[in-house]
């Protein structure tokens, strides 16, 4: 799949800002006043800049709003729906933390669990897709949730739990991996399939429909850079897992390596998430002989 | 969950208006309905009831309303300015641009008619750019015939009086087994597509016979991957299988063939191998019933397909005994043969066995009473359902004309040529190469040619000659070096002109023929050729002018353009005197006519011939009193009389626009045609559709049309005499004499039967893999890249190499290998293809384009990976060590024989684009759009 | 809402013939004719002469070699174009209900005005039959000619889609594949028609009709069976006289 950079940005910083709020929510660390509203604006930055991003991929962002119609069926529209709800309900409870000094627990519970909603319901509009083998699996909202919480847990400082989720999520990231690398092979899914000649003998793509190129191969059909996978996936763990760990635990622990932190983790997020769809096989690609 | 759908317009309308005219996205000529939206071109589709297409269009067609609005095509007449080839041009009026054409043609007509050399290319108006030619007095015109299928014309008419190609098709409606050779799959394309899906939904077998294994043979039953050029060898082996076993149609051969028509046996004879004839001319057989010396025709008479007859001391034979003779022998067994064509020989009787079974086991009756040439009566049509088709593939070679020859002979024994379930001639075919012109060279100052140049030669007394023997005509066209080149060679016109050899000329006219790229042999070449100066700083061919709607590669060459409509703006007609459109069952002609007006200052080049016509006073294209004869081409095709009453079109002539075929010119007819939906259809009658040739219905039916002025049945010619008159000559015998070098190849090559002979005999040595190219379906020659759908199609094109060559070469898709031949070489991608005779590479036909040309983009990806294997063929051979050199073509017909070609492969390192690299010429039109999102209704 | 209907009246659908079709694109240029000129935004073409040429095209022929155990390579050409799924996954994902499958025979359609252009139903389809239109931003994709196959403005024989109607083999068939006595659906009975990736769940309505056997006509060294054809070219007798005496034979008895 193309990694399209809007919707890198927006599913890993809307990941990490959503897991912030979470934590907001349920309360750790329990701020009020301007130390809340500095939170409560990282939050929201993350999460609607992300949000905002991910419009940038649309042909039509002027016609956003009718993504709320379809939430009985489609995932991105409940994603639509959850974030607004998450966001708003999270405003008020924020606005309680940074105006009244009110904590209005039963808000901020409600909030964290829209915040983690929204997580999910981003993670299932790639989780549906039965066409992208890598994607159609339990690991993919497990990944996208663990690394969010972790996020989270990292931007609101709780540091012994950010490096317990940290690990947690370092392993379901590399579960997700292995199994991601197995699961073309494993969807049934392939040459013979797609054409139904497979019985006549062994089946390759000959000629492609057109020489010049088009959007399904643009979109679909994404094999840049996949050859560095392995390099980038150490590079995604270390950014993301181990250099936030050695931060954490390094004995002059304090604001620069907190932030030093939680930049590695973003770059390493990012990383992996870029991997996340440029090493997704749509299955298109096997009628083009690619993958 | 509730379901909602929004409301949806399910009738929207789908056009202003419907005009309907002819295709000309390649040489199909399809009826097209052109949808026109606010006077403009919306949307184009088959014409249901046109007797070509029935409604159907390939890519092409359909992707027509690019081409009509390419950016490439040329707005206005131009005059070269900068050096020839760069694409510098000044933009001219019409006036000034016929005035200058004039002036340089007026003072060759007057002296020396031959000086100007006229050939056209794809030119779908041959009977009127050769009337212009004639009336002009030159000798030098063809059209590009000679390095298209020349082989295939020529060997069809003069063996059985009309081809494959558009002469005739398939009976598609009864053939069980059909039998395709190598076929160019962008001509007469839907017909053979609807055919080909007519026997598919009946089950019928397809046997597909080509190296390469696209198209047409991915769907045959059975694939026969041939190596190239041995298609005659594999055919003779057929014959051979067929006559050992018996499974060959007597009867047939005896009444509609000369089988039984005797020759003369005696070696010594300075008439050895030539026919008996009666005081009439006629050939003479041994009647069966009486055991006398009969004319072939006589009422009656059975011919004896055995019987010898001795008169005078000389035995004379049937043609059918040396047959016999010929292809019984053990040179022709599938055994012999097997490793050279590439196909097992238990494979080869296999094929001969199905062809004899569907032949004569699945043989049927057809109820339609005729009444044959002798006047006997018949109940029934006997149907043999085997058929044949084949085109460039076998004809392309040096080996194609005896090729082509063999497969009509192959047909012709298992009694499948115009019977039911055969293959079935097309009006004006049938039609015997004794009922076509001579050809005519003889050039006067101030006067029209003697006559037609083209046509089909009866021995060495009709080669165009000069007095000293020497060539008449440029391109060397019926020498004594391609004694039967019906079409002329223009491939050999610049490569001449240049050597000045036989002469000099002064002017090249040319119209539609791509020559310094995809439509010549060796282009660098050609391309250094037009632009060679002689000592005094002038160009070698001094003048050049050039028609084409399009920049093509071959406008950067001209002095002076006069540019051409697109297909939608102008008249034509697809005429019954030239190629017309007809059916096996109808004869049927067309128009094109203007259904958008030009919006550029461009001229249909027929009316711009009608006027440099009238400006040069040509007979024939002034009145008495030296004015104007024909306004534009469309006063042409109406009131133009090839012979009284006969006119370019057969429909609705007469005054009341109700005569057929003969009958006064009618003012009206175009609108006629165009009511008509575009096209004229005249129906055979049953019981005259079938055994054409001999068929006395038919025969009358023709002469009521013009086709013929009284009838003119003949035999089927499995001996084509004329061949032996050129052998005779060879041997000495007679007054005109081949030069001294050409004799044995004369006496080799030109059998009376057909014969196989290895098409490279030199084989040079390393170069032993065959590299061919094939049509792409959605492509027509050069044309299909300056249209922004069809080009997405094919953009470039790699060399498709066999399995086996790509692991020896340790090759994969994407790498790139350095190709060559004993002439030159070409760096460019390859790919793997498995369902390829393994000795074989090939690649698409004329993807590859020089920069500046069609409007595209200067790195458009046919310029920077697109390529030619043109650049590895020369028109001549390599030097022989025998001080001369040979061209490479087919010795009787002078058929380019691009299908020759062998070559040397290597891997190389990828370079930055294909090699050789043109420098870019100039283009003479404005920069193409960057983006197009072309919705005319909006 | 995009969800689907529970049962659709009709399932109108194309037959594909892998036996016919030689590959020649007549279908994919006619639908790129019609489709730019009518249903929705035109089917735009990017750098059109340029380095890069792309545009949206609804439908494409794909071509596979197929290496049997034994014998020839064999090569198949293949259009594909939406399959007009009864599960259409395209339809459940889209967020706006922009794509739909109409009830009364099953096409699955586009509302241009509706699509926001985010290609989710794209990604949701295995066969590649969406393309993202780069000029109009919305996603464009077979229509089954929607607005052809009911025109009253066209003549009733022309009321099928464009590719039906231009293609010159006559290797695409257009019907009701949900009724089982239509034309149709007795070709694919006959010719044993298959779905394209079954595995996917998406119930394609368009069927596959798989190539007929090749190279049957093989010597019996090849294939190893008895010949049948051998009685065929019996020989009449040996040596060019043989001929001859069998010749005068023949002649006799015609």
């Amino acid at each position: 799949m193309h990694p399209a950079p809007s919707v890198i940005l927006f599913s890993s910083l809307s990941g990490m800002g959503f897991g912030l709020l979470a934590w907001l929510g349920i309360g750790l660390p329990a701020v009020t006043g301007w130390v809340a509203f500095v939170f409560f604006a990282l939050a929201y930055l993350l999460a609607v800049g992300g949000l905002i991003a991910s419009t940038f991929h649309l042909g039509h962002p002027e016609r956003a709003l009718k993504a709320f119609s379809q939430w009985r069926s489609s995932w991105l529209s409940r994603e639509a729906w959850a974030s607004v709800a998450a966001l708003l309900t999270m405003a008020a409870y924020g606005a309680g933390l940074v105006f009244y000094d009110t904590r209005l627990w039963p808000l901020g519970l409600l909030g964290a669990a829209l915040s983690l909603l929204t997580v999910l319901t981003t993670a299932m509009i790639y989780t549906q897709m039965k066409t992208v083998p890598r994607w159609h699996s339990v690991m993919t909202p497990l990944n996208f949730l663990s690394l969010s919480i972790a996020g989270g847990a990292l931007l609101a400082g709780q540091v012994t739990a950010a490096m317990v989720l940290l690990v947690l999520a370092g392993a379901v990231q590399i579960a997700t991996w292995w199994r991601g690398d197995r699961a073309l092979a494993a969807s049934g899914s392939d040459i013979a399939t797609a054409t139904r000649l497979g019985e006549k003998g062994s089946v390759r793509a000959f000629e492609p429909p057109h020489t010049g190129s088009n959007y399904l191969l643009r979109e679909f059909v994404y094999q840049i850079g996949r050859k560095h996978a392995l390099k980038l996936r150490v590079i995604a763990i270390t950014l993301m897992v181990l250099l936030p760990l050695l931060l954490l635990l390094s004995p002059v622990f304090h604001h620069l390596a907190a932030a030093l932190a939680v930049l590695s983790h973003a770059a390493g997020v990012l990383t992996s998430r870029w991997l996340f769809f440029a090493q997704a096989e749509h299955v298109v690609g096997i009628y083009y002989g690619k993958r | 969950m509730t379901h909602s759908q929004p409301p949806l317009d399910l009738s929207p309308k789908v056009s202003d208006e419907v005009r309907k005219t002819t295709c000309y996205m390649c040489a199909c000529r399809c009826g097209i309905n052109v949808h026109m939206k606010k006077g403009k071109v919306a949307y184009i589709e088959g014409n249901r009831d046109h007797p070509v297409n029935q409604g159907v269009l390939c890519a092409k067609g359909s992707a027509g309303i690019m081409q009509h609005n390419s950016p490439a095509r040329l707005r206005n007449p131009m005059k070269r300015v900068g050096p020839r080839g760069s694409g510098e041009f000044e933009s001219i009026s019409w006036k000034e641009a016929l005035q200058i054409a004039t002036d340089w043609l007026k003072p060759l007509r007057r002296e020396a008619p031959e000086k100007l050399a006229f050939f056209t290319g794809r030119d779908q108006s041959q009977s009127f750019t050769s009337l212009w030619a004639q009336a002009f007095g030159t000798p030098n015109y063809a059209a590009h015939g000679g390095f298209c299928s020349v082989n295939m014309a020529t060997a069809g008419i003069y063996t059985m009086g009309g081809a494959f190609w558009e002469f005739g098709q398939p009976d598609w409606d009864h053939t069980k087994l059909f039998m395709l050779f190598g076929v160019a799959e962008d001509h007469d394309s839907n017909p053979i597509k609807m055919g080909l899906g007519k026997l598919k939904k009946r089950g019928a077998r397809v046997i597909g016979v080509n190296p390469i294994r696209t198209g047409y043979n991915a769907i045959a039953d059975d694939w026969v991957g041939i190596t190239p050029g041995t298609d005659g060898l594999f055919i003779l082996s057929l014959i051979h299988c067929l006559m050992k076993a018996g499974r060959i149609d007597l009867d047939y051969l005896a009444r509609y063939t000369d089988a039984p028509v005797l020759l003369n046996s005696d070696r010594k004879s300075p008439e050895y191998g030539l026919q008996l004839r009666n005081a009439d001319g006629k050939a003479l057989v041994v009647d069966r019933k009486t055991g006398k010396l009969t004319p072939f025709d006589q009422p009656g008479v059975r011919p004896d397909l055995a019987a010898t007859y001795r008169t005078a001391g000389i035995t004379h034979r049937p043609v059918f005994h040396q047959m016999a003779e010929q292809y019984l022998g053990e040179e022709y067994t599938p055994e012999a043969v097997a490793d050279r064509c590439g196909i097992p020989a238990p494979r080869i009787r296999a094929i001969a066995a199905e062809l004899a079974r569907v032949a004569f086991d699945e043989a049927f009756e057809l109820e339609h009473e005729w009444t044959d040439f002798r006047g006997e009566h018949h109940k029934t049509m006997t149907g043999r359902p085997v058929s044949f088709h084949a085109m460039r593939g076998i004809s392309a070679h040096a080996n194609g004309f005896q090729t082509c020859r063999a497969l009509h002979v192959l047909q012709i024994i298992l009694g499948t040529v115009e019977v039911p379930g055969g293959f079935r001639f097309k009006p004006p075919y049938p039609k015997p190469a004794t009922a076509h012109p001579k050809p005519h060279c003889k050039a006067t100052p101030d006067a029209p040619l003697d006559g037609p140049h083209l046509g089909f030669v009866q021995g060495p007394e009709d080669l165009a000659l000069r007095a000293d023997g020497s060539p008449a005509r440029i391109d060397k066209a019926f020498t004594w070096e391609n004694p039967m080149s019906a079409h002329g060679l223009m491939h050999m016109v610049i490569s001449n002109a240049h050597a000045g050899d036989p002469y000099k000329i002064d002017t090249l006219f040319m119209y539609m023929a791509n020559m310094s790229w995809n439509s010549s042999m060796n282009p660098g070449g050609v391309m250094e050729m037009l632009t060679d100066t002689d000592d005094n700083g002038d160009y070698v061919i001094p003048r050049i002018i050039y028609s084409d709607a399009y920049s093509s590669e071959m406008v950067a060459y001209a002095d002076l353009i006069l540019p051409d409509t697109t297909y939608l703006e102008r008249h034509d007609c697809i005429s019954l005197l030239d190629r017309p459109i007809s059916e096996a069952d109808a004869a049927a002609d067309a128009i094109r006519w203007p259904v958008v007006e030009p919006n550029r200052d461009v001229r249909g080049f027929q009316s711009a011939l009608c006027d440099l016509g009238a400006k040069l006073g040509l007979p024939g294209f002034v009145n008495e009193d030296g004015s104007q004869k024909y306004k534009d081409y469309a006063d042409y095709i109406t009131s133009h009389e090839r012979r009284p009453g006969i006119g370019p079109l057969a429909g609705f002539r007469g005054k009341d626009g109700k005569d057929v075929g003969r009958g006064e010119p009618n003012p009206e007819q175009i609108d006629r045609y165009i009511e008509n939906g575009g096209f004229f259809v005249n129906h055979i009658p049953e019981g005259a559709n079938y055994y054409k040739p001999w068929n006395a219905a038919y025969q009358d039916w023709a002469v009521g049309m013009g086709i013929y002025d009284a009838p003119q049945p003949y035999l089927f010619s499995l001996y084509v005499e004329p061949l032996r008159r050129f052998q005779l000559a060879a041997e000495g015998h007679g007054k005109r004499q081949p030069p001294e070098h050409l004799r044995d190849r004369i006496k080799q090559t030109m059998s009376p039967l057909p014969i196989w002979y290895e098409s490279d005999p030199e084989g040079a040595e390393g170069y032993n893999v065959h590299a061919l190219t094939q049509r792409p379906m959605a492509m027509y020659h050069s044309w299909g890249s300056q249209n922004a759908w069809l080009r997405q199609l094919h953009g470039h094109n790699p060399l498709y190499l066999p399995t086996a060559i790509m692991r020896q070469k340790g090759l994969k898709d994407g790498d790139w290998a350095r190709v060559t031949s004993p002439h030159g070489g070409i760096t460019v991608p390859v790919m793997e293809m498995a369902a390829l005779n393994p000795k074989t590479v090939w690649t698409w036909n004329a993807i590859g384009k020089r920069k500046g040309a069609w409007a595209l983009d200067r790195d458009a990806p046919e310029t920077t990976k697109g390529f030619l294997l043109n650049h590895l063929i020369h028109e001549l051979l390599p030097p022989k060590g025998d001080g001369l050199r040979w061209s490479n073509s087919d010795p009787i017909t002078g058929q380019a024989a691009w299908f020759d070609l062998k070559v040397h492969i290597e891997k190389t390192e990828a370079p930055a684009e294909a090699q050789p690299e043109i420098p870019a010429q100039r283009s003479p039109v404005p920069p193409a759009p960057r983006d197009i999102a072309w919705k005319v209704g909006k | 809402m995009t969800t689907l209907p529970q049962q659709t009246d009709r399932k109108l659908g194309l037959v594909i013939d892998l036996d016919t079709c030689v590959g020649c694109h007549a279908c994919v240029i006619s639908c790129k004719g019609w489709n730019t000129e009518n249903y929705g935004a035109p089917l735009s073409d990017q750098d059109a002469y340029g380095a890069d040429p792309s545009g949206t095209f609804l439908n494409r022929v794909h071509s596979y070699e197929v290496q049997p155990e034994a014998g020839a390579a064999q090569l198949v050409h293949f259009p594909k174009s939406c399959l007009h799924c009864d599960d259409a996954p395209c339809v459940t994902v889209c967020p706006t209900g922009a794509s739909y499958k109409r009830v009364e025979d099953g096409i699955v359609l586009v509302n241009e005005s509706d699509c926001i252009g985010c290609g989710l139903c794209a990604w949701a389809c295995p066969y590649g039959a969406r393309e993202m239109d780069q000029a109009a931003g919305v996603m464009k994709k077979c229509t089954l000619c929607v607005d052809r196959i009911y025109n009253e403005n066209l003549p009733e024989e022309d009321r099928q889609p464009a590719c039906v109607r231009t293609c010159p083999a006559g290797a695409r068939h257009f019907g009701d594949l949900g009724d089982p006595e239509s034309a149709v659906s007795q070709l694919v009975a006959e010719r044993g028609g298959v779905d394209l990736m079954p595995e996917q769940g998406t119930k394609p309505v368009n069927k596959y009709l798989p190539p007929r056997p090749r190279d049957q006509l093989q010597g019996p060294e090849d294939s190893g069976e008895i010949d049948v054809l051998a009685p065929f070219l019996a020989p009449i007798d040996s040596g060019p006289k043989g001929f001859l005496g069998w010749l005068d034979r023949t002649l006799e008895k015609l």
